[in-house]
């Protein structure tokens, strides 16, 4: 057994016993640092015609104190899981940088070993509640299922090739940094997310070591549908086939609303089910102004229901906000996977069922 | 498994696939996707659960066709609500598809035919992009027909799915292969049996499975009759239901409801699909007549010609080929008429004869007449038992106009042309004794005398044919046999009859018929006292003047073959990359419907005598409407042919490392293919090719391939043929013809991307392939490249062609006929080219290269000849 993979174990055996508690907003705690141009720049990109600030993730690189000590904030919160500060880090997200290839895999190598050495050293402090790193992918500001021009519905920024490549590139060097599992998180668009996940099945076939994976969809306003336009239960049918070890959804939504969305994953889904919702919805100045025991409340009512095994925060928490969920949801017994029949289940942006 | 949950029945909508929609397939061939998503959104809107989605159609660049479309429905919530099945039979096709599409979808379809490895690579894939997939009853063998193979076949894929990659039970959909019943033959009796039974037992032995199926095969003999076609598919689910079958493709419009058919049309439907009782087929032809044109899509039909008088009816039904009525009228005329005979005399004779006027003034064309010949032989065959029951009363005897026989020389297949001129004859009054292909000299001969025939023809495709005409010409002069002789076929021209043929006999004439068009002139013309004298006037004196332009001119100037070989041709860019194996493969099982796609069908249509460009000609004043009747009558044999896999094409290449060696290529294996330079004396800078020259010195490798598209064509129309069919039975075998074309057209791009490998990043249209923009040849032996047929025996050696069933006649003509062989050169500078007429000098030293005495080499080069081999070597040593 290597390290990563007793880890694992320990992971899921951890998901058995309680409800695991993922981490909070990293944009809102860069936010308030208040770095300016140059720290985002560093040496390495001194020479960069554009603008660097805004770039969360060239931190990695430039400022890898400040990815650490954040890792090291929320694992002081009480969370299982940290992430990656890589939520962009994809070749064609950081095309807005004009990244390089090799640019955008330092950024990812280093973002997985701040974070692996920052998990490793609160579980070594603590050995009986073991730390993890959650690679994170975050989605494209290029969509496969929407058009790219209001006058033509056929007309797509990419196809799914680049998306794929994009993807795989991210995930090879995620795993090679020491991510114990993958996040796909914030999916807009259901082909995205599967172009990544068939990068990883492409990628274990090929001999790279299996990680779990989970998937975090989001739904983005009060329709109840992904911004592709599925139903939850479209989206959690068409990225089965991945066997997550986590589906479930964040941002964009605070709680309240993302409850029934999260009831109805908990309901047909046969794996762990997560939840990560942001502060509430955002004031007209675009601040989150939900206090930690108000967004604590909500997920701890999830809690007491059965209906999660993994909560956190998405923009707007703090690790304040992480250590009020970590306390409503302790002691708390996690959901238990639900046991769907085998009927062969497909998906429009609805769900059908064909029933054996 | 309780009853009701296997009642569920999901019915997938066809109306966006190519194959089962005329309009969709306009549509998106005319490039309007945007009137084929409209289509998408009333399937949907009329209740569609899952739309299948197919862009296999020749004109159609799948991938494209099929990422434009599921790109544009992605974007309208009202259609991308359901999911999508990806329906094609290219691979390439199916995962474009796949990348377009964020739901759930279903791939149709995968199957075992190239084997476990690409099947179970499939699978995998599919399940990588999170699909389900649908899986053909089809493997290394062929597509199952009987229930026992579907269940072996599907069986073994869930298996394989369930053990090698652990794909999940509930996600397959097995395909156990619907085809048509009610056919006219017999085999295909229990094909809805077969699956029915197939389906309830792959249902109980894979567990977890679905069962689905293209419901509107099983009704294709029906075509036109809607009522019947609704009929049969309500009754076929009706029984497939309850034994497993989950999915369909089905046009909902094309569906009764089982409680409500009428109750006789049921039984007779019933007795059909259950295979119930051996006049089924018969007893539901008869009663489906009573179903034909009433509610549903049916072409507007004109009845009016049915109120006239019965003459006026049976020319009507032979003019337009209708066999509807056929019957019915001959009887009523029967009793009309004192004699049965005068029957034929009269009405029908007479319609033949305007038939045959239409058809000689440019009215009519082929394809049309051929389909009144099967009218005129339904009435005659109506008549027949009436005609002997006289006949043995009376004791009178037959009339005809005269007796033809018919045969394709020995050493050669092709009849396609034979059977044409056979039919158009036979519509004309004249009894045809057809003796099929392969029939030596003394046989036609001696049949020619126990039978009387009046006149003899003899048909052959390939160049030896020719030599074989001229033998039967000159044994009928030795056994003073007077009967004329017509000659006809590809390779036959008026000017070799008139040089090598029509001199050898002096006691008959010899006609060359340049087409099926021509028979029925030259054939009245020979036969009547009248005619005969001036009609042989003019063709001797046309004989005779082809003879003496071709005597008076000097033979063209050749180059002595040492110069024509220090003009060869030297390639300037390197030998192509090794191919990816060496020694022979045999490929089986190539899908059909892939095939369809490198179909040129100018040639198939110019084997009708329809002259023209597909698919322009389909619009074209004179010929359009005759070109399109027959486009539409083979588009539903070819229905048949795929949907049913009636024909099996094989085929087996071979790549061996070889070099150039002067003419010759020498192969690795010891083997030596022989090439033969043009001698023709050139003003420009180009050279005297050889094939030889663009295999490299070292280093380089050549290909050799051979494709048939099986026994089963030559069965098939044989047993149309039975059935009085000719129409069916000449574009059966014209089929097979242009799928052994497009096989070879097919094998040769897998060879250039795949199993050689030298141009893996080609990708051409259809128009492209057969316009030949890409690099590399594929000559075959007894073309211009190569004239020598006998270069087919080391190409067939190599390959072991006999383990795909193709053997070699005494000519070089490959058995069965529809075949093509060759040899693959894959240097980009390779180009085709004719050898032309060569020398003396190269005949020579090739006999001596082949081992071969040199009348023999003069006896199979003879078409190419530059000089007169009975003539003494002017140059020869004294």
């Amino acid at each position: 057994m290597t390290a990563r993979s007793s880890r694992i174990a320990a992971l899921k055996a951890a998901a058995t016993q309680r409800i695991l508690i993922l981490d909070g907003s990293w944009g809102v705690m860069i936010q308030r640092k208040g770095l300016v141009e140059n720290d985002y720049r560093g040496e390495r990109f001194a020479g960069y015609t554009d603008q660097m600030q805004g770039n969360n993730d060239i931190l990695c690189l430039t400022r890898p104190d400040i990815v650490t000590e954040l890792h090291e904030a929320y694992f002081a919160a009480g969370a299982d899981i940290s992430e990656t500060n890589t939520f962009s880090s994809t070749t064609i997200a950081q095309e807005d940088y004009a990244l390089s290839a090799q640019d955008v895999w330092d950024i990812n190598f280093e973002g997985a070993r701040l974070g692996r050495e920052a998990a490793d050293r609160w579980t070594a402090k603590n050995p009986d509640k073991p730390r993890f790193i959650a690679g994170s992918i975050g989605p494209l500001n290029k969509m496969l299922s929407m058009s790219s021009d209001v006058n033509d519905p056929g007309a797509r920024e990419v196809d799914f090739d680049q998306v794929y490549t994009a993807y795989r590139h991210q995930i090879e060097v995620l795993n090679r940094g020491g991510v114990d599992l993958y996040l796909i998180e914030t999916i807009t668009d259901t082909l995205n997310c599967k172009a990544a996940l068939k990068a990883i099945m492409d990628l274990e076939a090929e001999g790279l070591e299996h990680l779990p994976i989970w998937i975090s969809g989001t739904i983005t306003d009060r329709s109840g549908r992904t911004l592709s336009g599925q139903t939850v239960e479209a989206f959690w049918h068409s990225v089965r086939h991945a066997k997550p070890f986590a589906i479930g959804l964040n941002c964009a939504l605070g709680a309240d609303l993302m409850r029934p969305h999260i009831a109805a994953l908990s309901r047909i889904s046969d794996t762990l089910v997560a939840a990560y919702p942001n502060a509430g919805l955002p004031n007209e100045m675009g601040h989150y102004e939900e206090q930690p025991e108000e967004t604590a409340g909500a997920v701890g009512e999830w809690a007491a229901e059965g209906l999660v095994n993994i909560l956190g925060g998405c923009c707007g928490t703090t690790p304040e906000h992480i250590q009020a969920i970590a306390q409503a949801a302790a002691e708390k017994p996690p959901r238990q996977p639900a046991k769907p029949a085998p009927v062969m289940n497909l998906a429009g942006l609805e769900p059908f069922e064909l029933t054996t | 498994m309780t009853t009701s949950a296997a009642q569920t029945f999901v019915n997938i909508g066809e109306r966006t696939n190519v194959t089962g929609s005329a309009k969709f397939r306009k549509l998106v061939t005319a490039g309007d996707f945007a009137a084929g998503v409209e289509v998408a959104r009333q399937q949907v809107e009329n209740g569609a659960q899952i739309i299948d989605i197919n862009m296999d159609e020749g004109m159609l660049d799948g991938v494209v066709a099929m990422t434009t479309f599921l790109n544009l429905i992605a974007a309208e919530p009202d259609i991308a609500r359901v999911p999508v099945m990806v329906d094609s039979s290219k691979w390439d096709v199916i995962e474009a598809g796949l990348k377009c599409i964020q739901g759930k979808a279903i791939v149709n379809s995968i199957s075992l035919k190239e084997g476990e490895e690409i099947f179970l690579d499939q699978a995998r894939k599919c399940r990588s992009y999170g699909a389900a997939i649908v899986v053909m009853a089809f493997d290394e063998h062929g597509q199952a027909d009987t229930a026992d193979r579907k269940i072996e076949i599907c069986q073994r894929a869930f298996k394989l799915l369930i053990e090698e990659i652990d794909f999940p039970a509930e996600d397959i959909i097995f395909d156990p292969n619907i085809f048509a019943v009610a056919t006219g033959i017999p085999e295909h009796d229990n094909y809805a049996v077969d699956f029915i039974e197939a389906t309830r037992i792959i249902r109980k032995t894979c567990p977890g499975c679905h069962v689905s199926g293209g419901l509107s095969n099983v009704s294709f003999s029906f075509r036109g009759n809607e009522p019947v076609r609704r009929a049969m598919h309500a009754v076929f689910l009706y029984h497939a239901i309850p034994a497993g079958m989950d999915l369909g493709i089905v046009n909902a419009g094309q569906l009764d409801i089982y409680d409500e058919i009428n109750p006789e049309l049921r039984r007779c439907v019933e007795d059909v699909i259950l295979n119930r009782s051996p006049d089924a087929t018969e007893a539901l032809i008869e009663l489906a007549e009573q179903f034909k044109g009433q509610k549903g899509k049916v072409r507007e039909k004109d009845t009016k010609w049915r109120e006239a008088p019965v003459q006026d009816r049976l020319e009507h039904a032979l003019v337009n080929g209708i066999t509807e009525f056929i019957k019915s009228d001959t009887e009523e005329a029967r009793q009309a008429y004192e004699r049965p005979l005068h029957v034929i005399e009269g009405p029908l004779m007479n319609g033949m004869n305007v038939v045959g006027d239409l058809f000689g003034s440019g009215k009519m064309f082929l394809p049309q007449v051929v389909k009144s010949a099967r009218v005129m032989k339904a009435a005659v065959a109506y008549l027949n038992p009436f005609l002997e029951a006289e006949k043995r009363e009376l004791g009178t005897i037959d009339h005809s106009n005269g007796k033809v026989l018919m045969a394709t020389v020995k050493g050669d297949v092709h009849d396609i042309g034979k059977n044409i001129v056979g039919v158009v004859l036979a519509c004309n009054g004249y009894e045809i004794v057809d003796m099929g292909v392969m029939v030596p000299a003394e046989a036609i001969l001696d049949k020619a005398i126990e039978e009387d025939v009046d006149i003899i023809g003899l048909s052959g495709l390939i160049t030896p044919s020719l030599d074989e005409m001229v033998y039967v010409a000159r044994e009928m002069q030795r056994r003073n046999m007077r009967q004329p002789l017509l000659i006809g076929g590809a390779t036959t021209s008026p000017a070799h009859t008139a040089v090598k043929i029509d001199p050898v006999r002096d006691n008959g004439p010899v006609v060359h018929v340049t087409d099926a068009s021509r028979a029925v002139n030259v054939v009245s013309n020979l036969l009547s006292d009248a005619e005969r004298p001036l009609f042989m006037e003019t063709t001797s004196a046309r004989y005779q003047r082809m003879r003496e332009a071709r005597a008076g001119g000097p033979p063209k100037p050749r180059l002595p073959i040492a110069e024509a070989r220090g003009r060869r041709f030297v390639p300037s860019l390197p030998v192509p990359t090794a191919p990816q194996f060496t020694g022979s493969k045999t490929i089986g099982a190539v899908d059909l419907a892939s095939l369809a796609n490198y179909i040129d069908w100018t040639p198939y249509f110019a084997s009708w005598n329809l002259a023209g460009r597909f698919p322009n000609m389909l619009e074209d004043d004179i010929v359009g409407e005759a070109a399109r009747d027959l486009w539409t009558d083979t588009e539903v044999m070819m229905q048949k042919i795929i949907g049913q896999a009636w024909f099996k094409p094989k085929a087996v290449i071979g790549f061996w490392p070889a070099r150039r060696d002067g003419d010759d290529i020498k192969l690795a294996t010891g083997e030596t293919l022989y090439t033969l330079r043009q001698q023709m004396v050139k003003d420009n800078q180009k050279a005297n090719f050889a094939l030889s020259d663009f295999v490299g010195d070292s280093n380089d490798h050549i290909g050799a391939f051979a494709v048939t598209t099986g026994s089963e064509p030559e069965a098939i129309a044989a047993e149309f043929e039975a059935a009085g069919d000719d129409y069916s039975a000449i574009m059966v075998k014209a089929l097979a013809d242009r799928i052994a074309e497009a096989m070879a057209e097919y094998m040769h791009e897998k060879v250039r991307k795949d199993y050689w490998g030298y141009a893996a990043n080609e990708s051409l249209s259809n128009d492209e392939r057969i316009a030949e923009t890409y690099d590399g040849i594929r000559p075959a032996p007894g073309y211009p490249c190569q004239p020598d047929h006998t270069e087919k025996q080391t190409i067939f050696d190599l390959l072991n062609a006999d383990q795909i069933g193709l053997s070699l006649t005494s000519s070089f003509a490959m058995n069965p006929a529809a075949s093509v062989s060759g040899l693959y050169l894959a240097h980009a500078e390779s180009v085709y080219f004719a050898v032309g007429r060569i020398e003396r000098d190269q005949v020579t030293d090739y006999a001596a290269r082949k081992g071969m005495d040199l009348r023999t080499a003069e006896r199979w080069l003879g078409p190419i000849l530059n000089y007169d081999p009975s003539e003494p070597d002017a140059n020869a040593p004294a």
